[in-house]
């Protein structure tokens, strides 16, 4: 059977182009004008992206099922143009061996909605103790490993892992948080945690950390990726590691590019994340770090938590928010790139960092995997309107026009989303 | 229904609304009969997820004068631990038909979270380090009547001790600058917040620097976790620094005068017996206590301003 | 339109009235409290303690001034009035009290003031003045003394000073 996506702009590394797309199967066999297929997927007025990567989504399961499934999280991966997600591994069980690591891929393949890509521990059951089997979960095909929510604090350990990293060909991802000038931390420290006699999480407690690794990197080679950069100091010191020309990169997310510490005098714990929403000073820098490509991608770092959880007070409520289906309309709302930076932090580079680019991130290229975002870019809307697909609601957006929304997503070829609804 | 959470929420002329209020309550409390039925017919729940004994009878004593009806929810943390949720609870006493909230809470915010789940007054007892507002207005009331002024214009008051943590400290800075006083932030600088570049005060590390030529000294309670903290090196020598002792007593001018928010930790920041600090304040401040409170019970539950009947009434 | 009811004069003498009324109808005057309701009954009691000091030098007269907000049926409606205070720095018990008003009206103000007098003890009779009666009771209360009675519009406005009375029909 074959697709055609009709009238929509082709977006590539380089550049636009207006071609219509057949897909037969799960390739895409002809790109251009006046195509025919069994089918048709009106793109008229979108573009027509590589399908989003995510490097960062929580999945929950298995352990925390009332917040998200597998399933119910690639449901929202789907809708926010996502035909690949990075599962983290703060699971329960963590991911920190193969049977987890495949149950995960197993559910994720099962869902049938989006390609999911557990990551593997760093540490076993992220204690910071003892190193993770690399060598097996590398195996079974894992190329992401972190801890995240917790940073490697040990140095000496975090030193092994990169050393590993280097022999293996594989990624630590890096949660940055020196635990120690973070305790009971609620938001950043700034004047507004002042006011509000809230224990702050300092910009120094990632940038130490940050810098730390940026050194081990350098001293062993192994490759880093630094999670959720949300200082400008952070941003500054992966421009210089770039420039040192060492195999470091960097992820934001869309809640640091669009919202700051300010949010928090409402006491409403749809805010609170971790790391904190910063200064409008950091939001700069990161959107300029976007822009100028220090950062090499958006990771949503979506965390469902059920509505009860984000009811308890703001000091005991666990930090996190939605973004799978938020993600393009944030980003597109607050940072002014064209559709190809676009497609390369929402794909190209995190395709590439997560090495899976022989299935995603090539976009709509003749032979490569169908799996495509088809998004319109100038479509507004409010995401109080939105029912998410998630089982939990923290969505830190209600009351902010968003620009930009998916209408079609193609996995190998099959269209899981279209006219902005699941399929499945 | 008009919340009382943070002074900074009130602004000035409240606050002084509520002082002059407060002079009435001082009145029906020194009556023979204490009471009047100015809340016949409403109620008034505590919600102390906090044991504090002191505040919550000085509530529900405030309320009873007004002829309130109170009920009392105290949470110890193992009821907390059996499942209800805050959002369950507040719902619930709710749908009892209630008209206040009294909530005091370790966490900053919990007031503000409570008034989206209820149609009731929520009255903030004191959240986390964040706000302590009937404390601040208590004070500005005992000060202020001490005086026999309406305002602090023109007074120099030190706040001194363990800010960070503190929400007296926090409500009383607003407070006290609202109400027109130069306001003196007395503290190592670990226990100041982070940031107080932005609050309309002078910081001072040196207590001796200012202890002759303040108007009111506002010491804060030490607690001893603090040490453990690695805030302070040792309680002793935090008493010495920043401790009220008899030869800073002897500095102070002959004026001055003394307030602590309670209870005191006698032979930590005061290394002097109260009782023995002429301009001491410090049992004014527990009997305006209740006058004060009355005050905020009757300004957010009696009246709700109807112009028309208003105007039906007029004679 | 305002209309003037009652000149600066007529406000004095109806004062001077009541005074001499308030002496003759209590034959063993003995020990009596002029107590006058916030605000506007204050300044009169004020004179008529004065007044009945003058008419007998030998009785013994005690003033105050009576809050009745807190004990309103109708607090609702009727917002607090700044700066009015109760002063009654004399237990009540066994006295005569003449609660002193400018105008009666529905009576629901005496009414309160009825029930905050308890607040300072059980008086041997209570009493009241009013200098004007303008009709529309609302309760079974009367007045024992009345400077004049002045047909009123329920809905009009009645402003009493020491320089007049104004009836002022609504806008």
């Amino acid at each position: 059977m074959t697709i055609v996506i009709k009238g929509g702009s082709i977006v590539g590394a380089t550049g636009v182009t207006n071609a219509d797309v057949l897909i037969d199967g799960d390739r895409i066999v002809e790109v251009g004008q006046g195509l025919r297929g069994d089918e048709s997927l009106d793109a008229q007025g979108c573009h027509v992206f590589p399908g989003f990567v995510d490097l960062h989504t929580h999945l929950r399961e298995p352990g925390r099922e009332e917040a998200e499934t597998i399933e119910t999280g690639s449901r929202a991966a789907a809708l926010g143009g996502y035909t690949a997600v990075v599962a983290m591994p703060n699971t329960n069980p963590a991911q920190d061996s193969v049977a987890v690591v495949k149950f995960v891929r197993d559910q994720g393949v099962r869902a049938g909605l989006c390609d999911v890509f557990p990551s593997g521990c760093i540490t076993v059951a992220r204690e910071g103790k003892v190193l993770a089997p690399f060598a097996d979960l590398t195996a079974v095909g894992v190329r992401v490993f972190t801890d995240d929510g917790n940073g490697v604090q040990d140095p000496a350990l975090m030193r092994r892992a990169l050393e590993y990293a280097r022999t293996l060909g594989v990624t630590m991802a890096q949660h940055c948080e020196v635990q120690d000038l973070t305790r009971h931390a609620v938001m950043d420290e700034c004047a507004c945690s002042s006011d509000l006699g809230l224990p702050g999480w300092p910009a120094i407690a990632e940038e130490m950390m940050v810098s730390r690794d940026i050194e081990l990197c350098r001293l062993t080679g192994g490759r880093l990726h630094v999670l959720h950069v949300s200082t400008r100091g952070s941003v500054e010191l992966v421009r210089q590691a770039k420039r040192d020309g060492l195999p470091v990169t960097a992820e934001v997310t869309p809640h640091h590019l669009a919202l700051d510490h300010e949010l928090l005098r409402s006491f409403d714990p749809v805010y609170k994340v971790n790391p904190p929403l910063r200064s409008m000073e950091d939001v700069l820098a990161l959107r300029q770090g976007l822009v100028d490509g220090t950062i090499d991608a958006i990771a949503t770092d979506h965390a469902p938590h059920p509505p009860r959880d984000k009811e308890l007070p703001l000091d005991q409520a666990p930090p996190g928010m939605l973004g799978l289906e938020y993600a393009l309309g944030v980003v597109n709302s607050v940072v002014d790139v064209t559709p190809s930076r676009l497609a390369e932090v929402f794909s190209i580079n995190p395709a590439r960092i997560a090495q899976i680019g022989d299935r995603h991130g090539a976009g709509a290229v003749v032979g490569a995997p169908a799996n495509l975002s088809v998004v319109d870019l100038a479509a507004t809307w409010r995401a109080e309107d939105h029912r998410s697909a998630s089982l939990s609601r923290n969505v830190p957006y209600r009351g902010r026009s968003l620009r930009g929304k998916v209408r079609h997503t193609i996995l190998y070829g099959r269209a899981v989303v279209r006219d902005g609804e699941a399929m499945r | 229904m008009r919340h009382v959470r943070s002074i900074s929420e009130l602004g000035r002329d409240r606050i002084l609304g509520l002082l002059n209020l407060a002079d009435r309550m001082a009145e029906i409390n020194s009556r023979p009969v204490p009471k009047v039925p100015a809340l016949r017919g409403r109620t008034v729940v505590s919600l102390f997820y906090e044991d504090s004994t002191r505040t919550r009878l000085s509530f529900e004593t405030a309320a009873r004068r007004l002829s309130a009806d109170t009920m009392n929810f105290s949470v110890s943390s193992s009821s907390v631990n059996k499942g209800e949720s805050l959002r369950d609870t507040v719902e619930t006493i709710t749908d009892m038909g209630v008209d206040a909230f009294v909530v005091r809470h370790k966490s900053a915010g919990v007031p503000w979270q409570i008034a989206q789940w209820t149609t009731a007054a929520v009255i903030n007892a004191g959240d986390g380090a964040h706000q302590h507002p009937t404390q601040a207005l208590l004070d500005a009331y005992t000060i202020t009547r001490s005086r026999n002024s309406q305002d602090l214009a023109g007074l120099r008051v030190a706040i001194v001790g363990d800010i960070r943590h503190s929400r007296v400290a926090r409500s009383n800075v607003e407070a006290f600058t609202a109400l027109g006083a130069e306001v003196l932030l007395v503290a190592p600088p670990t226990l100041l917040p982070p940031v107080v570049s932005h609050w309309p005060v002078e910081v001072v590390h040196d207590f001796d620097s200012v202890v002759d030529s303040v108007d009111v000294l506002y010491m804060l309670r030490l607690q001893a976790e603090r040490m453990n903290q690695g805030l302070v090196p040792s309680l002793a020598e935090y008493s010495t620094h920043y401790g009220l002792t008899p030869r800073r007593v002897a500095r102070m001018s002959v004026d001055a005068q003394v307030m602590h928010p309670g209870p005191m930790n006698r032979g930590v920041e005061m290394v002097v017996d109260p009782a023995e600090i002429r301009g001491s304040l410090i049992h004014r401040q527990v009997t305006n206590g209740v006058a004060v409170r009355m005050a905020v019970l009757f300004d957010s539950l009696a009246v709700e301003p109807d112009h028309s009947a208003l105007r039906e009434e007029a004679r | 339109m305002p209309v003037q009811v009652m000149q600066r004069g007529d406000v004095s003498r109806a004062i001077q009235r009541i005074a001499h009324e308030i002496v003759e109808r209590n034959h063993d005057l003995g020990n009596v409290a002029i107590v006058g309701l916030q605000r506007g009954g204050v300044w009169i009691a004020e004179q008529l303690a004065a007044k009945i000091i003058a008419i007998d030098p030998t009785l013994s007269v005690s003033s105050g001034a009576l809050d009745v907000s807190m004990y309103r049926d109708d607090l609702r409606i009727r917002p607090v009035v700044d700066g009015a205070i109760t002063e009654i720095s004399f237990d009540v018990t066994d006295m005569l009290v003449v609660l002193v008003d400018d105008v009666l009206f529905t009576g629901r103000t005496v009414r309160a003031a009825l029930e905050g007098l308890n607040s300072f003890g059980r008086p041997r009779a209570v009493q009241l003045a009013v200098l004007v009666d303008r009709g529309h009771r609302e309760l079974p209360i009367r007045p024992d003394f009345v400077g004049k009675n002045i047909p009123t519009h329920a809905h009009d406005e009645v402003l009493v000073s020491e320089d007049g009375v104004i009836v002022k029909a609504p806008q």
